[in-house]
């Protein structure tokens, strides 16, 4: 039996998605795609940090499943990001002015990688907080 | 009003487990002789509230050697801090002699030897005397189980921990939390807790689907004791779905879920709340993060690492406790509140060195008649061994190096893959290998023993990815554990280097010839925590193995080169 990458990481535990492209080019692009996600919805504008708060798992129990939510308060618009993704835009909120700013959902990560909120505020100012989420292969334990 | 701190400081002579005895060369007659049970349970009972600490026991009823690591590497923040201190160095930390029954307990220096003088450790009925006379001194005291306790030997296997949960429920434990536990299944699990007398808790078990903290395990429960009120919340292991077979508990979701300690720290210090324990399973340096986050916990008490530390460790305002594994220790801690404050305490991580510490005759018989059905499995002789086997240590163990050479052999293997497990006691030197001794290094409920071909690149993206669960600087993204053992194959790790570049030089060791990425390798291995995974079990490999021996011999493994600078 030859066994291939995804089928020996899976062997080893829990799902990871893989992708077979060498690491350096896909990096590169994710990275290129991050970096044109971000300056499509802030028009180049400058962002700050804090302000959010964004719940993740530090290592995903399924990196197919991801549990992420966040807090916004003020938020008119928010995009949620997978920085490494293939595509890096996992969805995009706007809330009402009586809205509390948050919501929570579930995504898909290609590997370990930042996921990223960014929230244009009332005023039209940007900020934006992200947090690393490790998808592993798992097994072992103490 | 002294501070904290200055507590700390000053309780650090009298907490130290009872100090020097005798060298090496103490016969085991004049070691018992010169350690007494009165010795060991000394204590000036302080204050108005004691708790009592065991942990990781993994399911060893009878007393057992265990030798701790040689090496124990932490990094970050961790780095040169206890439990990341061993040998010679904890010795001189903790002002402890070489060859003293401490250095015995704690270290793996001389430890064939020494454990000629001191004989084995633990043993649930020789607990259950300890904890009696706590009880005599502070009727109240609580039971506190860090949990690993339903996993680890033959008959906990066989009866799918009924075994230990009778033998516990005589020592009356107050509150427990889980690891291993839900590798019996979820449904297994509820079923023993609905008829368990204390709480079984974890705020970090949620309900998967719905995302919500799970209506099967309490958060914390609040006792009064001493006029104080003590709450106690639980803490699971955070990684079980990742470290473990996730498919055997689907239905639940944990991680560390600090935000969320936070909240119920401040929901019962608005209960009235005097002092607030942590019961954790979440390893050393995860708690050692989780106390510099969460604000208002006064004490951890530690599971998951196996680590044995003699004092408490300060974080902040919070004071860490180590209890060791597998029955060895017991740790007694006494506290002063008042005014919702910690006044004072004194702690003793008190060595349950088994010759010397009476058995209480009920737990005995309850042990042993849990024994009984199973007796003469149990005893059955597989084989010798000529070496010392052990497990614990960041790298590799002779036990495992064992298990690599059998997986090899009996599974036509260039590769063999063995997890850095935690758990499993050690055999002497010219010890039989019974059928019990395989299976206190062995038991588990997905035993199966794979075989498969991987690629050189994708045997490196394991090793790497489990470096990354060990030596990542943030605990919060380290597993607990130690290093995937690895038989037919050599390498180097730098810890200190980011997943991706850790190892280099892998090399096949039966041609010298280095590890090609693009070409492929028979590798088997057992544990794997994926749903369906095929083989005989890892106990009926090893068993044949030794059988075929008759008396296995391991050589120092010497084909890891570790680069901590």
């Amino acid at each position: 039996m030859n066994i291939s990458r995804r089928n020996a990481l899976a062997l080893g535990g829990a799902a990871l998605t893989v992708t077979l492209v060498p690491v350096s080019f896909a990096q590169a692009a994710a990275d290129d795609a991050m970096a044109q996600a971000v300056a499509e919805f802030t028009g180049g504008a400058d962002i700050a940090e804090g302000g959010i708060e964004l719940t993740t798992p530090e290592i995903a129990e399924n990196g197919n499943t991801v549990p992420v939510g966040f807090s916004a308060p003020g938020a008119k618009r928010v995009v949620l990001l997978a920085s490494k993704n293939p595509g890096p835009v996992v969805s995009f909120f706007t809330f009402g002015a009586l809205s509390a700013g948050d919501a929570s959902t579930r995504i898909r990560l290609a590997g370990t990688q930042d996921v990223v909120v960014i929230a244009e505020m009332a005023d039209g100012s940007y900020t934006q907080v992200s947090k690393a989420v490790k998808v592993t292969i798992g097994g072992c334990g103490g | 009003m002294i501070s904290r701190r200055d507590f700390l400081q000053a309780s650090v002579a009298a907490s130290a487990i009872y100090s020097a005895y005798g060298v090496s060369n103490l016969s085991r007659a004049a070691a018992q002789q010169s350690l007494t049970q009165d010795q060991l349970l000394d204590f000036k009972t302080t204050g108005n509230v004691t708790l009592i600490h065991v942990t990781d026991i993994h399911a060893q009823m009878k007393p057992i050697y265990f030798r701790e690591p040689e090496i124990n590497l932490g990094v970050g923040e961790a780095l040169g801090q206890p439990p990341h201190v061993t040998g010679q160095d904890f010795l001189k930390m903790f002002n402890m002699a070489p060859g003293s029954a401490d250095a015995y307990a704690l270290t793996y220096n001389d430890f064939s030897t020494l454990a000629k003088s001191y004989g084995k450790m633990g043993g649930l009925d020789r607990v259950a005397t300890v904890i009696n006379a706590i009880r005599a001194d502070r009727p109240d005291a609580l039971l506190l189980d860090g949990g690993d306790t339903w996993h680890g030997s033959y008959t906990c296997l066989k009866t799918e921990g009924q075994d230990m949960v009778n033998v516990m429920n005589l020592l009356k434990p107050d509150a427990m939390t889980f690891h291993w536990e839900f590798t019996l299944g979820s449904d297994r699990v509820r079923d023993i807790i609905e008829g368990l007398p204390f709480k079984a808790m974890g705020q970090n078990i949620y309900d998967k689907e719905w995302d919500e903290p799970s209506e099967d395990f309490a958060d914390y429960e609040i006792f009064e004791r001493g006029g104080a009120k003590i709450a106690v919340i639980g803490q699971a292991f955070p990684y079980m779905p990742i470290a473990n077979p996730g498919w055997m508990f689907p239905e639940y979701s944990f991680g560390i879920r600090d935000q969320r300690m936070q909240e119920m720290v401040d929901e019962v210090r608005a209960k009235g709340a005097d002092l607030v324990v942590c019961l954790s399973h979440n390893g050393f340096d995860v708690d050692r993060a989780m106390a510099a986050k969460v604000k208002g916990i006064d004490i951890i008490l530690t599971g998951h690492t196996h680590d044995a530390i003699p004092e408490p460790v300060l974080v902040g305002e919070t004071m860490l406790i180590a209890s060791g594994s597998n029955g060895k220790f017991v740790t007694r801690l006494d506290l002063d509140v008042r005014d919702g404050r910690l006044m004072g305490f004194n702690h003793k991580l008190i060595p349950i060195f088994s010759d010397v510490i009476e058995a209480d005759k009920t737990v005995a018989a309850a042990i042993d008649a849990e024994r009984a059905p199973y007796k003469a499995e149990l005893e059955e002789v597989l084989g010798h061994t000529d070496s010392l086997l052990y497990r614990r240590g960041n790298f590799n163990g002779t036990w495992d190096d064992l298990i690599c050479n059998a997986l090899i052999d009996e599974r036509e293997a260039d590769i063999a893959l063995s997890p850095g497990f935690r758990w499993g006691p050690s055999l002497m030197p010219g010890d039989a290998i019974t059928r019990e001794d395989l299976f206190n290094a062995t038991s588990m409920s997905y035993p199966n023993a794979y075989r498969s071909e991987m690629t050189g690149e994708t045997i490196k993206l394991i090793l790497e990815d489990v470096a990354d669960n060990l030596f990542n600087p943030d605990p919060y993204y380290q597993q607990g554990g130690d290093m995937v053992r690895v038989g037919g194959m050599g390498y180097q790790i730098d810890v200190n280097k980011p997943q991706g570049s850790r190892l280099t030089n892998m090399t096949l060791l039966k041609t010298g010839e280095s590890i090609d990425p693009n070409k492929t390798y028979v590798v088997a291995g057992w544990a794997s925590v994926r749903e369906g995974t095929e083989g005989p079990a890892i106990w009926d490999v090893v068993e044949s193995y030794i059988k075929r021996k008759g008396t296995v011999h391991v050589d120092p493994n010497k084909s890891v080169k570790v680069i901590t600078g």
